[in-house]
């Protein structure tokens, strides 16, 4: 036990560790605000989507040799997020077929300028850290720590101001609309707001295992409780104490950040639903 | 009794193909008016029309006294969503209050009073922290009316309410609008329940296939033409 403290403690020493940790806790509170919404909305699918074409812009920064890609996968990943989301509404071509077509066409365009326009040696390497994380997160400069709170805080703002019409327009889009409120302008906030935090968690799980993280908070929750502010809550907790229990996973056992992570939120998942089997008979 | 909305010779549609046209009928303050037509007769459209949530085609819809678009409270039917969405039964209400928010991004006291007070007049103060998954579907749309009466308390415009319910549910809840209506609410409501239409209504508006065929009072349409052919249809499906 000694041993394992003299390690944590040694590892604490090093800001490295200090800035995934932070960063990987931000990211996940964000990550998890709008999950519930997303999840209740049957927009899962749209997170996935999202990073995909988050996968696709970085390949393109990548080739410009941009040194700080955010510059472009952020817009990029925004108009999509709301061209999406239009193309749902429309429905001229089917909302999750839309979703499907973009996400694996970003993704085959993107591996395919990465091939063709390598920007180091060992492309599939790249590829890998792009798509699972991996390392990345481990080696975050200050500018990234930085940028990171600044967007983490932009996002936290963005859902406590309004969180209200989120709830509203989620619960009954038509109603909102008859009533008077400008439901697309709030649809339109969620769409941009969930791209904020796939751009975000594009360094700590990778563009593939995004999803994930989102998504996986919210359905636990949604297990347990009744109110869509406690499931808010409790899916911020959940998703917060996975991705510490993650990271330190990961650098105790060497095991990768992103991964660890997400096989977390499945255990507690399932942990959850384990619970709410019991708390279910006791109501009956 | 002040006029509050009036319909002039409207047609509905969509994309170019007409739905129904020659609709034409007023609704004044204290009216219970029903509006009866089989499935695709532009009920639905004429809804979202009177919602100002889809203009018509042609002809027009005005609104008087001080009713704006967004002074109509809707009960919705439900939707797919809905049915597994975790939230207490106060959120919902309270939510009915968003209109009157603008930008702000929390709810005011008063605001809250008037959920409390609104699921106070119909009966559901004990299930406030109730989720709202877990109700009946009677309680359910008392839930949702009490949110339309949160956002608009004039006119209510109610999309067959007792569609889903049992027997007993039906008559709870026609009662609970009748009563609305008797404490001066307008009552707008859309169904193929002619039998509780005659009943509770005081104005029928009967869409056919394409066009309108009847509005009047209840009792001139139980004696109209049409009125007649829907009854003895109507006692040859139930007996």
């Amino acid at each position: 036990m000694g041993d394992f403290a003299a390690k944590l403690q040694l590892y604490f020493s090093y800001p490295f560790v200090w800035y995934a940790l932070i960063v990987g806790l931000l990211i996940a509170l964000c990550s998890s605000l709008l999950g519930v919404t997303l999840v209740l909305k049957r927009f899962s699918y749209i997170g996935d989507g999202l990073s995909h074409v988050a996968f696709g812009a970085m390949a393109v920064a990548g080739i410009a040799g941009l040194t700080n890609d955010m510059y472009v996968v952020l817009p990029i990943t925004v108009i999509s997020a709301i061209l999406l989301l239009r193309t749902g509404q429309n429905a001229k071509i089917n909302g999750d077929a839309a979703i499907a077509m973009i996400s694996v066409g970003a993704l085959a365009v993107g591996y395919m300028l990465m091939n063709l326009f390598p920007s180091s040696a060992n492309v599939s390497g790249d590829v890998c850290t792009t798509l699972f994380g991996s390392t990345s997160i481990l080696t975050l400069k200050e500018t990234d720590v930085i940028v990171c709170i600044v967007m983490s805080i932009i996002v936290i703002a963005a859902f406590l101001l309004f969180y209200h019409k989120i709830f509203a327009v989620t619960f009954d889009e038509n109603f909102m609309k008859a009533a008077g409120v400008k439901a697309n302008v709030y649809n339109l906030i969620i769409a941009v707001i969930t791209a904020f935090i796939i751009v975000l968690a594009m360094n700590l799980v990778g563009s593939l295992l995004i999803s994930a993280l989102i998504i996986f908070p919210a359905l636990s929750a949604m297990r347990l409780f009744r109110s869509f502010r406690s499931v808010v809550i409790c899916s911020a907790c959940v998703s917060v104490l996975c991705a510490g229990t993650g990271i330190f996973t990961s650098i105790m056992a060497g095991t990768p950040v992103g991964s660890t992570i997400v096989v977390t939120d499945i255990i507690v998942f399932f942990i959850f639903c384990l619970l709410s089997l019991f708390t279910r008979r006791k109501t009956n | 009794m002040a006029e509050q909305l009036i319909c002039r010779n409207v047609t509905l549609g969509y994309e170019g193909d007409t739905v129904a046209s020659g609709i034409d009928f007023k609704v004044s303050e204290g009216d219970y008016l029903c509006i009866l037509g089989e499935n695709g007769s532009g009920k639905s459209t004429l809804i979202k029309a009177l919602l100002g949530l889809k203009p018509q085609m042609s002809g027009e819809i005005e609104r008087y006294g001080d009713i704006e678009v967004g002074d109509i409270g809707y009960l919705p039917q439900q939707t797919v969503v809905q049915k597994d969405f975790p939230a207490s039964v106060r959120e919902i209400v309270l939510s009915g209050c968003l209109p009157k928010c603008g930008l702000r991004p929390y709810y005011k006291k008063e605001e809250k009073q008037l959920a409390e007070n609104t699921m106070a007049r119909l009966g559901i103060t004990e299930l406030a922290n109730r989720c709202y998954r877990e109700l009946s579907g009677g309680q359910q749309q008392r839930v949702l009316l009490a949110r339309a009466l949160c956002a608009a308390q004039k006119i209510l415009l109610l999309d067959e309410p007792v569609t889903g319910l049992d027997p007993k549910a039906q008559l709870d809840m026609y009662e609970l609008i009748s009563e609305l209506n008797r404490d001066g609410v307008t009552i707008i409501m859309v169904s193929h329940d002619f039998t509780a239409a005659t009943k509770y209504a005081s104005h029928i508006l009967h869409i056919g296939a394409h066009h309108q065929l009847f509005f009047g009072t209840a009792a001139d349409y139980l004696a109209s033409d049409v009125g007649k052919i829907f009854s003895e249809r109507t006692v040859a499906e139930n007996g």
